[in-house]
């Protein structure tokens, strides 16, 4: 009999630790960063709010919300104005530094059709890398110069290896390491807090307002916007890169830029486009 | 160095298509740079696409047009494989010439 009481009491004592734990657990859950699931949280708000806009043309950004703009850009397709950047970036590619090596050799697969893998997560240096970090870090690696981030001979060689990589899917990992999910963290905080002069968020134009006017300009939706850069805008009338549209939309909203691949910015793109995963690359695109 | 115009010309029955876009700064002269020094004015003046070498397209162009231009028309007369002609001239005297095969 005792022995029986004993062990009904030692049952009800585990039981009721069971529920203290999943108890915690439970208050605990919304507080761990979970990507996979705002991954999938920022494709469904889109989807849901743009249910007519077929799920890939995410990634055409402004063309995605407006079918007269989509028409108009049909047509500019077969005669893009980011040709001559192509041009000059699959030749830049293609030519030895001064040892001799060329980017190939700092790239997997002698850095064809791997725009999809970038931004990723090194864990050595325990930092976001994007893809013109590496380019520049590719030139220092066999005593070049870096490029400027913001434009031309880094715009035209982003723009190469994005084209070599066209239709791939954005495949963006984070590794078991808390300082991915840290980096994570910080581009997503990056990307919904207010600043600036007129107290924008990334998200207020491009979460809250994609397709709707910006004076004469569409937002485009924040979901695949990673996927079409570099860009060339026709308001700058040349190519730009990813930093370079970080920093133009810090500056139109009245913050003050950062330098281009802070930490940060490095930590924005690396949430924008795991956020995009599975969605093709698109890249180089051309925008109003 | 690479040519500074490219051109896709296709023809459809009677009608040839053609697209062209041009590699050029088209400076109006009326902007300044970073340091405010006003850009010097550097523009095609003179754009013409000859085939058969009879112009079917001139356009006399100033400074309103913009970087990088992009042309496009058609014109009827020509067939697959024929030979268009393309040049243009600057305000500086520069010049560019390509031909095209109309596909």
């Amino acid at each position: 009999m005792r022995v029986r009481a004993i062990l009904t009491s030692a049952v009800a004592a585990l039981a009721a630790a069971a529920l203290a734990c999943a108890a915690a657990s439970a208050i605990a859950a919304p507080d761990r960063p979970d990507p996979v699931a705002d991954a999938k949280a920022f494709q469904n708000f889109f989807t849901r709010k743009f249910p007519k806009v077929k799920y890939e043309d995410f990634v055409n950004g402004p063309y995605s919300m407006n079918e007269d703009l989509h028409r108009q850009w049909e047509e500019k397709e077969q005669f893009p104005p980011y040709e001559f950047a192509l041009e000059a970036g699959k030749e830049m590619f293609a030519t030895p530094f001064k040892n001799g090596k060329t980017y190939a050799d700092c790239f997997p697969n002698k850095g064809n059709g791997i725009r999809q893998n970038y931004p990723y997560f090194d864990e050595k240096e325990g930092k976001v890398v994007t893809l013109e970090l590496a380019l520049n870090r590719c030139r220092e690696a066999n005593g070049e110069a870096p490029y400027s981030y913001v434009k031309d001979e880094m715009a035209a060689l982003t723009a190469y290896m994005a084209f070599t990589s066209r239709g791939n899917k954005m495949d963006i990992k984070i590794p078991d390491d808390p300082r991915a999910l840290e980096a994570y963290e910080n581009g997503k905080r990056y990307f919904y807090t207010r600043r600036g002069q007129l107290n924008f968020s990334c998200a207020t134009c491009h979460v809250q307002s994609p397709g709707e006017r910006i004076r004469a300009e569409i937002l485009a939706p924040a979901l695949g916007i990673m996927n079409a850069m570099p860009i060339y805008r026709s308001e700058w009338s040349s190519m730009g890169t990813t930093s370079r549209r970080f920093m133009t939309c810090n500056s139109q909203t009245r913050a003050v830029p950062l330098e281009p691949q802070s930490d940060e910015y490095r930590d924005v793109e690396y949430f924008l486009s795991y956020v995009a995963n599975g969605l093709p690359i698109s890249g180089p695109g051309a925008r109003p | 160095m690479a040519s500074t115009i490219r051109v896709r010309a296709t023809a459809n029955g009677d009608t040839t298509e053609v697209q062209a876009l041009i590699q050029h700064p088209m400076d109006s002269g009326f902007v300044k740079d970073a340091q405010g020094q006003i850009i010097p004015p550097h523009f095609i003046q003179q754009l013409t696409f000859e085939h058969n070498g009879k112009a079917v397209f001139l356009a006399n162009w100033g400074a309103a047009v913009s970087k990088d231009p992009y042309v496009k028309f058609s014109f009827k007369g020509a067939g697959k494989g024929d030979d268009l002609k393309i040049s243009w001239v600057d305000n500086k005297g520069a010049t560019d010439t390509t031909t095209a095969k109309i596909q």
